[in-house]
């Protein structure tokens, strides 16, 4: 039966299961917008900056393990999209960006709205499509998704050429693909597998950094048997986060440039490196001389070009976290190693990371252990980035994966309001708390307009200390406290929030952040608390760049700067 | 580690594009093309490109799998270590005058080139070989003049039964002893 261009994009993706879908209309999409409501088993959540769409997407893709789907028109609407795609590329979501484009003629003249879209995303997508034919969208759809959520799943962007959303086309939605191209590895070699099983029989401090690819993977469980049965202790990426129960006696947190300074400390003392589905980014290996200087290192991951990029590796294992693990499951004994653990104990007395100072002042680290507790741990977080991003890290306790949700590789400020907009729409049983700092807010504050209109009962916690934080902390420690152009002014989030119809509290001291955390969870909708803290806070412990793991510093004594702060209301 | 130079060969979809993937890959890694030629290959909608890069064997690694990666590219294979045979064609345009043309004749003849276009003022010569090969003729013609050169970067294969074609025998890659 013939359908026109935009009943086959429906089609398509009813095909591939999505029910949700996050854009923004324009010249181009009309036809696409027009049949929309033909197909009332796709919900189109309407944001209000394509970025947001974007974001969206991505948190809802994270939070679900589905691919989350995007949308934008031709020109600017696509090029807003560029970002969101960026983050999603470098934190492997899956993800479906679909662009409007001027029609087939129009393409190459500089037409109103025309912009070469798969050409500025190309280094940002893992691959994409200028769908030039009617009759081709039924296959581009499949193998789009096809491609975006296996393997190292990554964003994949389809250009759709407005008259070819109003053609006609025979359509039937393929059962098979042909990707000569594509290969997704899946157990790790047989060779490499004994080699590894054969160094961790070996190891006596061996050490386990896990990150977002056993989210991925989906491989949390066969981690923590493979942690419990061999006995090795566990420490997280940023993004790896969840991967294994942070409340488990083996498990060390999260290692790096704000990790904790007793999995800072394994990294450097350890004599055999696990390290899997994560990339060895500079954030976790400081100083790459000073990495795990004594280390064998065995890498599992399922993109061959990710083994030898940046650490050269004893033990190259490509393939699926999940299968590698549950081969290696079966191939390694029993064992323990009491004196390696005991010295790890050690280390995390001498240098405590939950810790929160006594005193008067309103501290971020305790609205978010407060947040933690109000939540008991049951609860999907999602972040902006900056300061209030590592506190969260630190100091919430995560037990499931896609429990954090936060952009690691891009280090996108804005993330965090739109992000939770998708997960909340891909969970809405589950409570949503988007932890944001002022500054990461006010990059894409509009969404508050789309959580009112699309109920999306996100709660808000706003950690206001009126600076760009963690640019202001790099200031403090390297550029002499010369606080320039973090200073910031914000408006009063309480009455933004009021604006966009949504309640909204103010905090100023400790007493108040239960009772308004609590108030925020029984509201029946998105409700925003603005957390007036302590403004000069810095997140502790750190590895200052270029030092290695080992050159951490920990919370000194407080000096105030004397550069001009701007007023907050 | 020292750089050395590559020869890879991939084996690519003919699909819009895929060149643009390609060289963006290598502008965005910071990897430096010395030459690259495409054509078809022995299997419809494949082409197969030859690719020369400088680098060391882990920089090179790094290409290869990167390369890899894009779906366009079906198989990448480092060639470098096997015993191949590689060409390349390259036209260059001759200053001439009647006094010394003939010179220029007996030159290209010891290079088994072929003269492809005379002019009263110049003669076109075609040359097939190595970048050696190609390399002692220029610096012979470039007493005469050289007014133009065009060369079209090495073109590779692997002698005897291995290949680099989608399933047949994979090449020899450099051994890389880690453990």
């Amino acid at each position: 039966m013939k359908k026109t261009g935009a009943q086959i994009v429906c089609e398509c993706m009813i095909n591939e299961g999505v029910d949700v879908m996050f854009g923004f209309p324009g010249g181009v999409l009309l036809p696409f917008y027009d049949t929309l409501p033909e197909y009332p088993q796709i919900r189109h959540i309407l944001v209000r900056h394509e970025q947001g769409a974007a974001h969206a997407a991505d948190g809802y893709a994270r939070a679900t393990g589905r691919v989350g789907v995007c949308m934008a028109t031709s020109g600017p609407g696509a090029t807003n999209l560029v970002t969101g795609i960026a983050n999603a590329y470098l934190d492997s979501v899956p993800m479906i960006a679909l662009t409007g484009q001027v029609a087939r003629p129009f393409i190459g003249k500089d037409a109103f709205q025309e912009i070469d879209i798969s050409g500025i995303t190309l280094p940002i997508t893992k691959h994409s499509y200028v769908a030039m034919d009617t009759a081709s969208l039924p296959m581009i759809f499949k193998e789009a998704f096809y491609i975006a959520q296996t393997g190292r799943p990554g964003p994949v962007l389809i250009d759709l050429p407005k008259d070819v959303l109003q053609e006609q086309a025979d359509f039937s939605y393929p059962e098979k693909l042909s990707l000569p191209g594509y290969k997704i590895p899946t157990r790790g070699h047989p060779t490499q597998l004994k080699n590894a099983a054969k160094l961790i029989s070996e190891a006596s401090k061996p050490v386990i950094i896990a990150g977002r690819g056993v989210v991925i993977s989906q491989a949390s469980e066969e981690l923590k048997q493979f942690a419990e049965t061999s006995q090795i202790p566990v420490i997280t990426t940023l993004l790896g986060i969840g991967s294994f129960p942070e409340s488990h006696v083996l498990s060390y947190g999260m290692a790096g440039m704000h990790g904790s300074g007793y999995a800072n400390k394994a990294l450097v003392d350890t004599d055999l490196l696990i390290a899997i589905g994560m990339r060895f980014d500079d954030r976790i290996t400081g100083e790459i001389k000073g990495f795990a200087p004594n280390a064998k290192i065995i890498h599992i991951d399922l993109d061959p070009a990710e083994i030898g990029k940046n650490v050269a590796v004893n033990v190259p294992i490509v393939g699926d976290v999940k299968a590698v693990l549950q081969a290696l499951l079966k191939m390694i004994e029993p064992k323990d190693h009491i004196d390696w653990i005991n010295q790890l104990d050690e280390w995390r007395k001498a240098h405590p990371m939950t810790d929160i100072r006594d005193g008067a002042e309103l501290l971020p680290q305790y609205i978010i252990s407060q947040i933690y507790e109000a939540t008991q741990g049951d609860s999907i977080v999602v972040t902006g980035v900056g300061q209030h991003q590592m506190w969260t890290a630190q100091h919430y306790i995560f037990n499931h994966p896609g429990a954090f949700i936060s952009s690691g590789g891009l280090g996108t400020m804005g993330f965090g309001l739109p992000a939770s907009m998708g997960a909340k729409v891909g969970c809405p049983d589950k409570t949503v708390w988007c932890i944001d700092g002022d500054g990461s807010l006010q990059m894409t504050i509009q969404e508050l307009a789309t959580l009112v209109q699309d109920d999306i009962a996100v709660k808000i916690a706003v950690l206001n200390n009126g600076y760009l934080g963690m640019v202001r902390q790099w200031q403090d420690l390297f550029y002499d406290k010369r606080y320039v152009a973090t200073p910031l002014s914000c408006p009063d989030f309480v009455r933004v929030a009021e604006a966009y119809c949504i309640p909204a509290l103010a905090v100023n001291t400790r007493e108040e952040v239960m009772p308004a955390i609590r108030q925020a969870m029984a509201h029946d909708g998105p409700f925003l608390i603005n957390f007036l803290v302590e403004p000069e806070e810095n997140v502790y412990p750190m590895v200052p760049p270029g030092a290695t793991v080992a050159e951490f510093i920990e919370q000194p004594k407080k000096e105030v700067s004397s550069w001009p702060r701007r007023s907050t209301p | 580690m020292a750089a050395t130079q590559h020869t890879l060969v991939a084996i690519v979809e003919d699909k819009p594009g895929v060149l643009n993937r390609i060289a963006s890959l290598f502008r965005r890694r910071g990897f430096n093309i010395d030459s690259i030629a495409v054509g078809h290959s022995e299997v419809a909608h494949l082409s197969r490109v030859t690719i020369v890069v400088n680098g060391s064997n882990a920089m090179v690694e790094q290409v290869r799998k990167q390369l890899d990666k894009l779906i366009d590219v079906v198989r990448v294979s480092d060639i470098t270590d096997n015993d191949i045979t590689a060409r390349e064609l390259a036209l260059i345009k001759v200053k001439a005058t009647s006094a010394n043309r003939s010179e220029i004749i007996e030159i290209a003849d010891i290079f088994r080139a072929n003269i492809v276009d005379v002019a009263s003022d110049s003669l076109t010569i075609e040359i097939t070989g190595d970048e050696d090969k190609i390399g002692s003729m220029m610096k012979l013609l470039k007493g005469f003049g050289i007014r133009e050169i065009a060369r079209t970067g090495r073109i590779a294969m692997v002698r005897g039964s291995l290949g680099t074609a989608p399933g047949e025998q994979p090449t020899k890659t450099r051994a890389k002893k880690q453990l």
